[in-house]
């Protein structure tokens, strides 16, 4: 065993991220600054602004109208909103969806063309399902180093280390719900002599929509997972309020920050499954 | 010219095509190259023509290669030997682009299990081709409504695939084909998936339709009794290779070898079988020439109780019974005419045997087979029996 030394995986991925930090330090800067503005203010200076009353109360009627016109959903949305608002942690669930959103919008952008890639590749599948595997497994806060070290702190590497954490349900789901489709409908649709776009476009994805949607959650669900631990970075929210009450051993806060997460992912989570829905069903 | 020309198409499913290739041209069988290659015989070179207007129909049993042969026409299977000439063009050789073209303008397919894309409404499905096509919404539309209205369903167009019963899917399924307007059906055992009432009608429907439309229709089937029914020749398949190309008749009644004669053995004979295969040639006496003695003596040598009576051009005025004959000589009659009968059975040519077998069961005198009121044959009760029953029968009925 001692004649193999320690061999310096650790000091390569280092000299890696320096080299990336380097080489890509303009592309990076324009992000941290310029998208780091733009998440800011869509934050502060929209999100915020709109009035408290005015927010919940548009909440509860798309509640109402997405859950078919039951109370359930509304009534839990009203209450959770006012309780968190009450418990003032308005700013800071504001700054939690902001993340959210920008690390789902991301992830999906990115996610359901590399599934679409996936579906038609053999070769593509092969390479990237041990990707997508590790980038799952590896713990989250490992993340958080590179993103940090290329967007140093605040909500830009947040929304980095969620969008690598949360895209690979959307990749894998979007795959699977392509290959899902059955033969039968794809040789219907060539024998019409779609071309590979239109088939694409006409039948698999309308097909495979509601397997999308699905993948589209988990990674909405995981994005809301990673808010705790972007904060160690950063990252404003509910998560800071979190670690606050983690660094003064303060039960108290700590538990109804968690429970202002544990509502907002019971909001997003319905409301994205009330939209799933597929037609000619 | 054929509208569909299938010259030695093979299709090898697997890795070792060339070498299964070779095997297949030193003659082993299917069972034998798998053994040797791994390799599965889908199609064994396929050769057939169709010709413009004509309904071929392929059958076989699963397994047989019938759907690989149909996906190799319109090749959603890529062939591995052989030539598919769709109006003198070799698809085997096209690019895609052409292909795409062939696929939009000349080949609709209708699928075993309708195929129906579940998330597009009926009228979507229907002009779902047209669309394809880049043609714009109103148009394609229109022509989609007249499809849907022509196969019975033009209520229906807002209703969802899955809101419907089987055979009305297909008939979307036929619809959507149709829209298109191609030269060429390909219908892949389209009436497999129905109950056997529902069945019979798209039969029905199907050859309805094509008397107005005239298309081209390759249709598949393992079902030998829809085979006969709608096609109006038949290829019959075992491991991949054509084994007989034939009218319904010719199957049946010469079948090619050992497999053919017993796949054909149960079939339902009365309703394949006609007049025309199992009539006799007749005797007859003239009705201007032959007076009761030349009759009387024409049935004394065949063993005849009666005899058609015609004149010189095979025309059928009646017939007369042994009894009224011997009478008539007796009586020292010279005219026919006067013990003439004319309550004739007459059926024609192509009546099924089905019906010969109602009107024969009571009749006193052998069936009359006519065609234009002139005598072709005639069919006694023994030789309806013998063919339903699968014995020997004449396939020109008359050889004059």
């Amino acid at each position: 065993m001692e004649l193999i030394p320690k061999i310096p995986v650790a000091e390569w991925v280092s000299s890696f991220t320096d080299w990336v930090t380097d080489t890509f330090e303009p592309l990076f800067d324009f992000i941290k600054n310029d998208f780091g503005d733009f998440i800011e203010m869509f934050a502060e200076d929209w999100l915020m602004n709109i009035p408290i009353w005015l927010f919940i109360v548009v909440v509860g009627v798309i509640a109402f109208f997405i859950s078919g016109k039951k109370l359930g959903l509304t009534a839990f949305s009203v209450v959770g909103l006012w309780f968190i608002s009450n418990q003032e942690l308005w700013e800071e669930l504001m700054n939690t969806f902001t993340l959210v959103i920008f690390a789902s919008l991301i992830s999906v952008v990115i996610g359901v063309p590399f599934g679409i890639w996936m579906a038609k590749s053999r070769t593509v599948e092969k390479i990237l399902t041990p990707i997508l595997d590790f980038m799952q497994t590896m713990p989250a806060f490992v993340y958080l180093i590179p993103a940090v070290a290329f967007f140093s702190i605040g909500m830009v590497p947040g929304v980095a280390a969620s969008v690598i954490f949360a895209t690979p349900p959307t990749v894998r789901f979007t795959n699977l719900g392509i290959r899902q489709v059955s033969h039968e409908l794809i040789e219907a649709s060539d024998s019409f002599g779609t071309t590979n776009t239109q088939k694409l476009f006409k039948v698999q994805l309308p097909m495979a929509k509601k397997t999308i949607m699905a993948g589209i959650n988990q990674t909405v669900m995981l994005a809301l997972s990673m808010v705790v631990i972007a904060s160690m970075i950063g990252a404003k929210g509910l998560g800071q309020t979190v670690i606050t009450g983690l660094q003064r051993a303060d039960v108290g806060t700590g538990f109804v920050a968690g429970l202002g997460i544990v509502i907002l992912a019971i909001i997003i989570d319905r409301f994205t499954q009330n939209l799933n829905t597929q037609r000619g069903e | 010219m054929p509208i569909i020309q299938v010259e030695n198409l093979s299709k090898i499913f697997g890795k070792q095509a060339k070498k299964a290739t070779k095997y297949l041209d030193e003659g082993l069988s299917k069972e034998e190259i798998l053994e040797k290659t791994g390799n599965t015989v889908g199609v064994n070179r396929a050769s057939f023509n169709v010709e413009e207007g004509e309904i071929f129909v392929i059958m076989g049993l699963s397994g047989s290669g019938k759907s690989t042969l149909v996906r190799l026409v319109n090749r959603l299977i890529e062939p591995t030997e052989g030539s598919v000439y769709i109006d003198g063009q070799d698809l085997a050789k096209m690019d895609s682009k052409s292909l795409r073209e062939v696929r939009r303008e000349k080949l609709s397919m209708v699928f075993q299990r309708f195929a129906l894309f579940p998330h597009r409404t009926i009228l979507e499905n229907a002009e779902f081709g047209l669309e394809v096509q880049g043609i714009d919404k109103e148009e394609r539309q229109k022509k989609a409504r007249e499809s849907l209205e022509m196969v019975g369903l033009g209520g229906y167009i807002n209703q969802f695939p899955s809101q419907l019963s089987g055979g009305m899917q297909q008939r979307v399924g036929l619809a959507r084909a149709l829209a298109n307007d191609p030269e060429i059906l390909l219908m892949d055992e389209a009436f497999s998936a129905l109950d056997p009432l529902i069945r019979k009608e798209m039969q029905d429907e199907l050859l309805e339709l094509q008397e107005s439309m005239q298309k081209t229709i390759l249709f598949i089937t393992h079902d030998l009794d829809e085979a006969l029914r709608i096609g109006d020749r038949i290829a019959l398949m075992k491991d991949g290779k054509i084994v007989q190309i034939g009218t319904p008749e010719e199957i049946l009644v010469n079948p090619a070898n050992d497999y053919v004669e017993k796949f054909v053995e149960d079939v339902d004979r009365s309703k394949v079988l006609t007049a025309e295969h199992i009539m006799k040639r007749p005797e007859t006496v003239d009705i201007e020439k032959h007076g009761p003695r030349t009759a009387l003596e024409r049935m004394r040598k065949e063993g005849l109780s009666s005899i058609y009576v015609t004149d010189a051009k095979r025309k059928l005025h009646g017939y007369v019974m042994a009894d009224d004959v011997a009478e008539a000589v007796k009586n020292d009659k010279k005219d026919l005419k006067d013990i003439m009968r004319t309550d004739i059975l007459k059926v024609e040519k192509d009546t099924s045997m089905a019906e010969i077998f109602n009107l024969i069961h009571d009749a006193p005198v052998p069936v009359a087979v006519v065609e234009n009121d002139r005598l072709q044959g005639i069919i006694v009760r023994g030789a309806v029996i013998a063919a339903l029953a699968g014995n020997e029968v004449n396939l020109n009925g008359i050889d004059s």
